[in-house]
């Protein structure tokens, strides 16, 4: 479904992705994981459109994607709920859920997914008026991914959905994420929290300073030495 | 008291052209953290295409001269902001990526071109509006005599105003600019196409701009190709006071400048007029740097 192909990416003069493959089919969870600055968000961002490789080819599909402007990815269908939430935090909540739907032009297409996303995140249908930035950090994130659902999407990218959360939200939210893939979305997801997310995922990439390092099934990558001693304390 | 009355609504007049003016500072602001140095000169330019329509094509004999100045600063209005979507092509999207200071130089640079392309076509000169296009009379409200003209340029600036506000707060379009105002890249990731946003808002600003031009034309009967400095730094200081960024604040900003910018006028002196002005901004940049209306901005570290 999704495949990236020898990508190499350029930050300024500095090169963050050195060559990365990688493949995720429909309906799976794949993660990728990786320390700072081991260019998970840079991958993310580069499928998005935000970043433009250098080299190498993203393919979405049959359609070539890595020339496409951001508005046109997320009209294929491909959204990301980005790193820190971004929600936009001096509107609403029901405005921040419109956005995501900006792409979709069908109203009753709309209406049904915005009464999915508050039947997973209710939470979120009780704030509807108030502004994103009085959420908690909680329910910004819950508000981050409904609203990369909003666009209706056939595959969804997290980029560190767990980051700042208490264990018990995360928890929570990696429930949630399991329930969005069961209901036909496919995920890429981006952790540093290695052991919830191995959990999840059906495969994993690991990912060292711009290079793909390990891959292969969660299951296998969770008994994995190297993975073990790095990631999830020996 | 007859005193205070006049120049309270003259002052709410000419706060409405500063808030109308203001208004196209603040939105650019707001989606580029640019200042559109040009901003003045559009105004400008709007003042005397204005003035062309309305003394040639003798559309105030064919349908009067009410309908006759609503059609022509419709057109004026289209036109300023195609103006304004040019500019941003021209001047400010190519240097998108360069420094900040590039494309204050390029839009000083866009401020020079423009004053001085209207200098060459229409002469260094004051020209003149035709003068006997809007109505002479007043109305009397508890003996005092309010001139008809004040109170149609009250009118049509809060027409606009309000227009403007509930397109930004309830189309989906608006909905999009306020979005990318706050962060481009998230709302990129929403599916929205920042640099279509951004020539949306280099239309409508430079169209309240022309607006604004052509309402002080008809308002004050002369125009002049430099008329847009002041205009423009005027209404770049209600905007500041306003709060930057902020569109109620760009109204409210330019609404208590022309107010103060008026009092002072009658009850300190006419001479101080723009001290008055300038010292009212150096007070906001003391007491509160982010103005009434704007929000506390957060580095993000």
């Amino acid at each position: 479904m999704l495949k990236v192909e020898n990508l190499y990416v350029n930050y300024g003069n500095v090169e963050a992705l050195h060559g990365i493959n990688l493949e995720v089919q429909e309906g799976e969870i794949v993660t990728i994981l990786g320390a700072n600055g081991a260019g998970k968000s840079t991958t993310l961002l580069t499928i998005s459109g935000l970043l433009k490789p250098a080299r190498g080819q993203i393919f979405f599909g049959d359609i070539e994607i890595s020339k496409l402007e951001a508005h046109d990815i997320v009209k294929l269908g491909i959204a990301q709920v980005p790193e820190g939430r971004r929600v936009f935090s001096t509107l609403t909540v029901q405005e921040n859920l419109n956005l995501g739907a900006f792409t979709v032009e069908n109203d009753s297409k709309i209406k049904q997914v915005l009464d999915w996303v508050f039947h997973l995140f209710p939470r979120l249908k009780e704030r509807r008026q108030q502004l994103a930035g009085t959420l908690s950090g909680g329910e910004q994130q819950m508000l981050a991914i409904a609203r990369g659902l909003m666009a209706n999407p056939k595959i969804l990218l997290l980029d560190e959905p767990s980051l700042g959360l208490a264990p018990i939200l995360v928890k929570s939210i990696f429930s949630t994420i399991r329930e969005i893939n069961q209901s036909g979305v496919t995920v890429l997801l981006v952790e540093q929290n290695a052991r919830s997310a191995l959990k999840l995922a059906h495969r994993g990439y690991v990912l060292e300073v711009g290079r793909i390092v390990l891959s292969g099934d969660a299951k296998k990558l969770v008994s994995d030495p190297a993975v073990r001693k790095a990631y999830l304390g020996g | 008291m007859e005193l205070f009355i006049q120049q309270l609504t003259n002052g709410l007049a000419i706060g409405s052209i500063y808030a109308l003016i203001a208004l196209g500072y603040t939105m650019v602001y707001g989606v580029m953290k640019l200042i559109n140095f040009a901003h003045g000169d559009l105004f400008s330019i709007g003042a005397y295409l204005g003035l062309t329509f309305l003394i040639s094509f003798g559309l105030v004999d064919k349908v009067g001269a009410p309908v006759a100045i609503l059609i022509i600063m419709l057109m004026v209005m289209g036109l300023v902001g195609l103006i304004g979507i040019l500019l941003e092509r021209v001047a400010y999207r190519p240097l998108r990526k360069a420094d900040r200071l590039a494309a204050v130089v390029s839009a000083l640079g866009a401020s020079i071109f423009f004053s001085n392309s209207l200098m060459l076509i229409y002469g260094a000169k004051f020209r003149v509006y035709p003068h006997n296009l809007l109505p002479k009379s007043y109305i009397t409200i508890l003996e005092l005599h309010i001139p008809v003209v004040r109170i149609l340029l009250l009118l049509v600036s809060f027409i606009l105003m309000a227009c403007l506000y509930l397109f930004v707060q309830k189309t989906k379009t608006g909905t999009a600019i306020r979005a990318a105002a706050i962060d481009q890249g998230a709302a990129r990731l929403m599916g929205i196409n920042v640099n279509k946003i951004i020539s949306i808002v280099f239309f409508i600003g430079p169209a309240l701009g022309g607006a604004a031009g052509i309402m002080v034309g008809l308002y004050y009967g002369q125009v002049n190709f430099l008329m847009g400095w002041l205009y423009g730094l005027k209404a770049f200081i209600a905007a500041v006071i306003g709060g930057i960024g902020n569109i109620p604040g760009a109204m409210l900003g330019g609404l208590i400048l022309g107010v103060i910018e008026s009092l002072g006028a009658a009850y300190i002196s006419f001479a101080w007029k723009d001290a008055i002005a300038f010292f009212v901004l150096i007070v906001i940049l003391i007491v509160r740097p982010t103005g009434i209306l704007g929000e506390r901005v957060a580095e993000k570290v």
